[in-house]
């Protein structure tokens, strides 16, 4: 008799228990995810719920897009209108998504692979256009899908399934690649800088025009294990002591080395008009009272 | 529905048959078209940035085919109608978004202005070698709707076709072009907009807390809504159950896969349109499309001169193919002859809806201009003379 009582007790304290906050922006019908223990993507997703709770943003109009790959998982396990794409190709289906629907806050999240080495075309060119959307990178500087093979964020010298032997490719600095593109907001944070990182996606949904913002990750199973770097535990200890925030700084000198020194911050914070507001300024001027500005 | 009256312009008209598909694009309600420049379609998307501002549209030229062939499946779920257009190197490019827009039941437009291949060929140069490619191009079992307009007048009525059928299957159309096609230009008339059937998109009016993505209707065919609309849909090109969460399992994909075929297959007899000209009586019957249904007149024309029986059965619809249509004539004994600006595409489905009943001959052309009629008429002519 006492076991049972006990066990409805149990019972009710859980009912009862509130919510973790971030649990109405994920579809909880679909955990648990597939995502590695201690692997930093749901680090990230976290930080972006709560920066969804704070941005007065309706729900109904924020769309997801995802390409492929473990944070291409993203899109699956929000609670949002949210779609998984092709390799590579978020940001062009982003882009269809919020030239047809303006009224849509579209946000891109996926991994480094996806949107700089397959994708990296379309990055360029949407930042170029000043689309208006959020893209999330989570960098964990190797595909980890597909089993850790060397990524065009790799460092140099570390080790890959495809680079057995050390990295010698020279990888991007995501910043200054955003930056010279033409991208109006800029932020790179880690997976441990969960308070920045929330404020940097609230402003960059806050923003109009294209906004990116890179945030390293852990990636024990793959990344960390190959080079030995311990667990994603020792790696959120290494961000912690390695990472030196700095705001505005030049993108040029953002860099990464191997292990090396981490400067994270808000690199740009600018204003330029974004695609449609050039497209609608161009034709009224362009045709006069016979153009109805486009609104979706 | 009727057409929406704005852009439809209503008259007489001397297009190419590029222009045409602009104007039927325009007239379907196409509001959202991606490309790329690629002869010989490029006309079809100049005519588009030309017109879509003051019609309420947006045109993008994205960055490359890959680019333009999912920026119009965004497109589509934010709520538009949408076509890209291309040609051989480019329709390559966009075979993985062909299946993505198949998986997810997206609607959409592919209109590809065939020229010589393989590779970059001949660019400016027609063939028809893109057919094959068409309906098995993407990975994996899917099926597709491909449409093949022989004149500006049909570019421009097959493309609302096109938008019509990508609508009430939700399914990619394609519309299979030719260089000559598309370059040619004649007189296309363009009915008033209330002459102009248009089919809208399925949107699902059921209770909010009964909907499926995937859930199909009794036609196979799920309705749809769009981003924004407060579904937190989600869509995937993963194996998906009809929530549209991704399942990961045989049985997911045994009750998937099958259905996104069936749509198609079980609905062809509503889908297939083709034109037949003097086919009861004939001994031997030409199956032509697109350019070749054109050049292959004059050869059955001389053939009938020498009292030879030719009918002849141009396809509207390629795909799905009228299988039971060739069965029927192979069944009556007809010989068939295959022309096409290719080394054999059409011919092996003709062949192979004949059984072994009837002589199939194929007329093959590697492309960059059109058969000299007499190739196709010395075919018909053989098999008359048991050759």
């Amino acid at each position: 008799m006492k076991g049972v009582e006990m066990e409805d007790q149990m019972y009710e304290i859980e009912e009862t228990m509130p919510l973790n906050p971030v649990e109405s922006f994920l579809r909880m019908d679909r955990m648990p995810h597939i995502w590695c223990p201690s692997c930093g993507i749901g680090t990230t997703v976290n930080c972006f719920g709560r920066a969804l709770e704070t941005s007065g943003l309706d729900m109904d109009k924020v769309a997801i897009v995802s390409g492929i790959g473990c944070t291409g998982r993203v899109a699956g396990y929000l609670n949002l209108d949210s779609f998984h794409t092709t390799h590579g190709r978020p940001i062009p289906f982003a882009t269809g998504l919020k030239l047809a629907n303006p009224e849509l806050k579209v946000v891109v999240y996926s991994g480094d692979g996806d949107l700089f080495a397959i994708g990296g075309n379309h990055f360029i060119h949407a930042a170029r256009r000043n689309l208006d959307m959020t893209v999330i990178c989570v960098n964990n500087f190797i595909y980890g899908m597909t089993g850790g093979q060397v990524a065009p964020t790799t460092p140099i010298s570390a080790t890959a399934t495809t680079a057995p032997h050390g990295n010698f490719e020279q990888p991007f600095n995501l910043p200054y690649l955003a930056e010279s593109c033409g991208a109006v907001y800029v932020a790179r944070w880690t997976a441990y800088h969960v308070r920045y990182l929330t404020k940097a996606i609230k402003e960059a949904l806050a923003k109009k025009g294209f906004s990116f913002i890179e945030v390293l990750a852990p990636c024990p199973t793959l990344y960390s294990r190959r080079n030995k770097l311990g667990d994603g535990l020792d790696q959120m200890v290494f961000y912690k002591e390695h990472s030196e925030i700095q705001h505005n700084i030049d993108t040029k000198t953002a860099t990464l080395d191997f292990q090396g020194k981490i400067i994270v911050g808000k690199f740009v914070d600018k204003e330029r008009p974004d695609y449609l507001t050039l497209m609608n300024e161009h034709y009224q001027k362009k045709f006069g009272d016979k153009y109805t500005p486009y609104k979706g | 529905m009727k057409a929406d009256p704005k852009g439809v312009l209503t008259g007489a008209h001397f297009l190419d048959g590029d222009h045409a598909c602009s104007e039927g694009a325009i007239s379907a309600g196409c509001r959202f078209v991606a490309g790329y420049p690629i002869t010989p379609s490029t006309e079809v998307v100049e005519r588009i940035a030309e017109r879509f501002p003051l019609v309420g549209g947006v045109f993008i030229q994205m960055e490359d085919e890959i680019a333009s062939s999912i920026a119009i499946l965004g497109g589509a779920w934010g709520g538009k109608k949408v076509m890209t257009v291309t040609s051989g190197p480019g329709f390559s490019l966009m075979m993985e978004h062909i299946g993505l827009a198949a998986m997810t039941e997206t609607p959409c437009v592919f209109v590809d202005v065939q020229r010589a291949g393989p590779s970059t060929g001949l660019p400016t140069q027609p063939a028809q070698g893109d057919m094959m490619q068409a309906r098995w191009g993407s990975h994996g079992d899917y099926a597709i709707i491909a449409l093949c307009p022989n004149s500006p007048q049909e570019c421009y009525d097959l493309t609302i076709k096109a938008f019509n059928l990508a609508e009430q299957y939700r399914v990619p159309v394609l519309l299979m072009m030719d260089e000559c096609v598309g370059h040619m230009t004649e007189r296309v008339i363009i009915p008033p907009a209330e002459e102009i059937e248009i089919t809208p998109r399925r949107f699902y009016d059921g209770p909010k807390e009964d909907f499926l993505l995937f859930k199909p209707d009794a036609d196979l065919v799920p309705p749809m809504v769009k981003a924004g609309d407060g579904y937190r849909i989600h869509v995937t090109g993963l194996t998906h159950d009809e929530k549209g969460y991704p399942h990961m399992s045989p049985t997911a994909q045994a009750k998937l896969i099958p259905r996104l075929v069936n749509k198609i297959k079980l609905n062809a007899d509503k889908i297939i349109e083709y034109k037949e000209d003097q086919v009861e009586g004939a001994d031997v019957v030409v199956v032509s499309y697109g350019i070749t249904s054109r050049v292959a007149l004059p050869a059955i024309e001389q053939a009938r001169k020498e009292g030879i029986k030719v009918g002849h059965l141009r396809l509207i619809v390629a795909w799905p193919f009228p299988e039971k249509r060739i069965q029927e004539l192979a069944a009556k004994g007809k010989a068939l002859v295959v022309p096409e600006l290719n080394l054999g595409q059409i011919f092996y489905e003709v062949e192979r809806n004949a059984y072994g009943k009837v002589p199939v001959t194929l007329v093959p052309h590697p492309g960059g201009t059109v058969h000299n009629p007499k190739e196709i008429y010395n075919a018909i002519k053989s098999i008359r003379h048991g050759g």
